[in-house]
């Protein structure tokens, strides 16, 4: 900004000599001082890098930590999950039972959220006007706007007692159940599954629509045997990426699905996920260096890297439908 | 395209033109069950929020003042909300403070400045695959980083920090895609001008996109707001009896006491844990009206 750096003289000897001389010192002071600016843009950009650094080597040092006193070999097959509640002595770390209630709850939400996502977005792209439409997405994306904790109160509230209870009988359904659970997290993905394949369907150019009518097929015909399977890679996409929300989520599982690491496929037993037991541990005051303490983060690497394997599958699926339409 | 006409192989459509009432029938049993589906989420969203009142409006008209400024206590009747709902004010504005210059830096880079290179690509793949990190695996990185490794111990500094990270990929893309919505004229009209690059940038195309910006950063804030597991996870404490001072001051925040009330077997905490679950809602629900307002506002049509 101050002073004139000398070699400028030389290359800008054909500008006017009295008006030229100002702007250019300005000039000149704005792009070191532009060069500056783009600096810091670009460290906020690297930032989200260093996030990434971040987790993975926070998660690494604890979890090779965490095998140094308890064996791989237990953790990936051993079916029984029992931190030891002393200072890091005994206890079994088996990572089967967390990783079945997972899935119990990934499938079960899957199997509440994928109908009722896919109907909805084939009602939204091809059925509603667009006055219904312009309520309809609003209010699901309320839906997805719920805090997962209390979705999660109104599962152990309404769903549990109200719902699954009455229907199947208070002897059946225990208080904390993985039914209740997926119910809970099935609607938290439900607008995740309806926004991205309506996106997908909404993206099938209408010619398909227009050539399959003139052929004499009925909107019920041209959503199923054209729209759907045309939007069929941006549908599979929003189950990976709904599947993966689901192994992720915590506080409703939490509350709702219970806190017992067991191998059963009983929907209307009380389990536990990754995620409820790296939550569960914490709410415990867990010292830090305890093998405890330790497979938390051997539990939240198996969480990254299965959600993270999900996430990238999905974003390629993503990629390869955007391809063929546009 | 290939898809499409086996799919509609003639002999289909002749069987459906020869029964073409059945086919009606069809039809409109098919629309039927389309909108019951799409009723369901809607149903399923209207319960809840009936849930919600329905056990949480009576514990809080009883005695709305004293909800909001008690602290916790033993006796669900005399227990309040005060340093909940002060913490959860304080995360939101230090995570606003951080996450916003850093999310739009980085979208102002990427969008206007960034070359097109290897670096570029990894950076942009890096914040997509960030944004699918689950919120509890963001609270490991803020036990880790924050309260363990840099002494933060369990403060609103380390609440608001985790929260930070969690919410960057969302108001990155969000301010990316309000940028890339300004149109190209603008700039070139600028540079025709003699503007320089950042001249351009920061008075014409910044203050363009700066109603979308604002709107992803609030709707992300939203999210935050109402996040517990990352919260939980760095050991923010539930039984609190003072507010903070200082940014290395323990803090509690909304959802972490909702999840403690709605855990406990007493009924009367599960009246507290939904009076409390009301005056969240309430709180989000006020954010995203600001945000919409906000869009419906000033979003510039070009």
């Amino acid at each position: 900004m101050s002073s004139r750096p000398p070699r400028s003289s030389s290359p800008a000897g054909d500008r006017p000599p009295a008006g030229g001389d100002s702007p250019s010192i300005a000039r000149q002071g704005k792009r070191t001082g532009e060069r500056v600016i783009i600096t810091a843009l670009f460290t906020c950009a690297v930032l989200s890098v260093a996030v990434t650094v971040g987790i993975v080597a926070v998660l690494l040092v604890d979890t090779v930590s965490f095998f140094s006193q308890s064996g791989l070999v237990e953790f990936l097959t051993g079916t029984v999950w029992a931190p030891g509640a002393g200072a890091g002595e005994g206890g079994q770390y088996g990572m089967l039972p967390l990783l079945s209630g997972t899935l119990m709850i990934g499938v079960g939400s899957i199997v509440v959220g994928l109908p009722l996502g896919l109907l909805t977005a084939i009602y939204l792209s091809e059925y509603a006007n667009p006055r219904v439409r312009g309520v309809l997405k609003p209010t699901l994306e309320i839906l997805a706007g719920i805090p997962t904790v209390i979705v999660g109160f109104f599962a152990l509230q309404f769903i549990t007692p109200d719902l699954l209870r009455r229907i199947f009988g208070d002897d059946r359904v225990f208080i904390f159940n993985a039914a209740a659970g997926s119910i809970a997290v099935g609607l938290m993905i439900l607008p995740i599954i309806a926004s991205i394949s309506e996106d997908a369907m909404r993206a099938v150019p209408s010619s398909l629509r227009e050539a399959a009518f003139g052929l004499g097929a009925s909107k019920r015909q041209v959503s199923l045997r054209v729209v759907v399977p045309a939007a069929l890679s941006g549908i599979s996409a929003s189950v990976i990426l709904a599947f993966s929300r689901a192994v992720g989520e915590t506080m409703a599982v939490t509350i709702a699905a219970g806190n017992t690491p067991t191998m059963t496929w009983n929907y209307f037993e009380s389990i536990q996920t990754l995620t409820a037991s790296i939550a569960q541990t914490v709410r415990g005051e867990v010292a830090a260096g305890t093998v405890r303490y330790d497979a938390l983060f051997a539990l939240g690497m198996t969480l990254f890297l299965l959600t993270l394997v999900m996430n990238l599958v999905s974003a390629r699926i993503v990629r390869r439908y955007r391809q063929v339409y546009s | 395209m290939t898809a499409s006409a086996e799919v509609l192989a003639p002999s289909r459509l002749r069987r459906g033109a020869s029964r073409t009432g059945f086919k009606i029938f069809v039809d409109a049993a098919f629309a039927a069950l389309l909108f019951m589906g799409t009723i369901v989420g809607v149903i399923a969203l209207a319960t809840l929020i009936w849930t919600i009142f329905d056990q949480g409006w009576e514990r809080l008209v009883a005695d709305p003042a004293g909800f909001l400024s008690n602290y916790v206590s033993r006796l669900p009747a005399r227990a309040g909300i005060r340093a909940a709902l002060v913490g959860s004010a304080y995360l939101m504005v230090l995570t606003a403070l951080f996450t916003f210059p850093v999310g739009v830096g980085a979208a102002i880079y990427l969008e206007e400045f960034a070359p097109r290179n290897r670096v570029t690509n990894f950076v942009e793949a890096n914040i997509a695959n960030l944004a699918g990190v689950p919120s509890v695996v963001y609270g490991l990185l803020g036990l880790g980083i924050f309260a363990r490794f840099l002494r933060m111990g369990p403060s609103l500094l380390a609440g608001a920090l985790t929260l930070t990270v969690m919410s960057l990929p969302v108001v990155i893309v969000a301010a990316r895609e309000a940028i890339r919505a300004v149109p190209e004229g603008i700039r070139l009209g600028a540079y025709a001008l003699g503007a320089t690059k950042w001249q351009t940038v920061s008075r014409q195309v910044l203050p363009a996109a700066m109603p979308g910006t604002l709107t992803g950063t609030i709707l992300a804030l939203s999210r935050a707001i109402g996040e517990t597991a990352p919260l939980l996870v760095i050991g923010l404490p539930i039984v609190i009896f003072s507010l903070p001072n200082d940014l290395r001051d323990p803090v509690s925040a909304l959802p972490l006491l909702i999840f403690d009330w709605t855990s406990r077997p007493q009924p009367a905490f599960a009246a507290a844990a939904a009076a409390a679950s009301i005056i969240l809602l309430a709180l989000l629900l006020a954010m995203n009206a600001v945000a919409i307002f906000l869009r419906n506002r000033y979003t510039i049509r070009w």
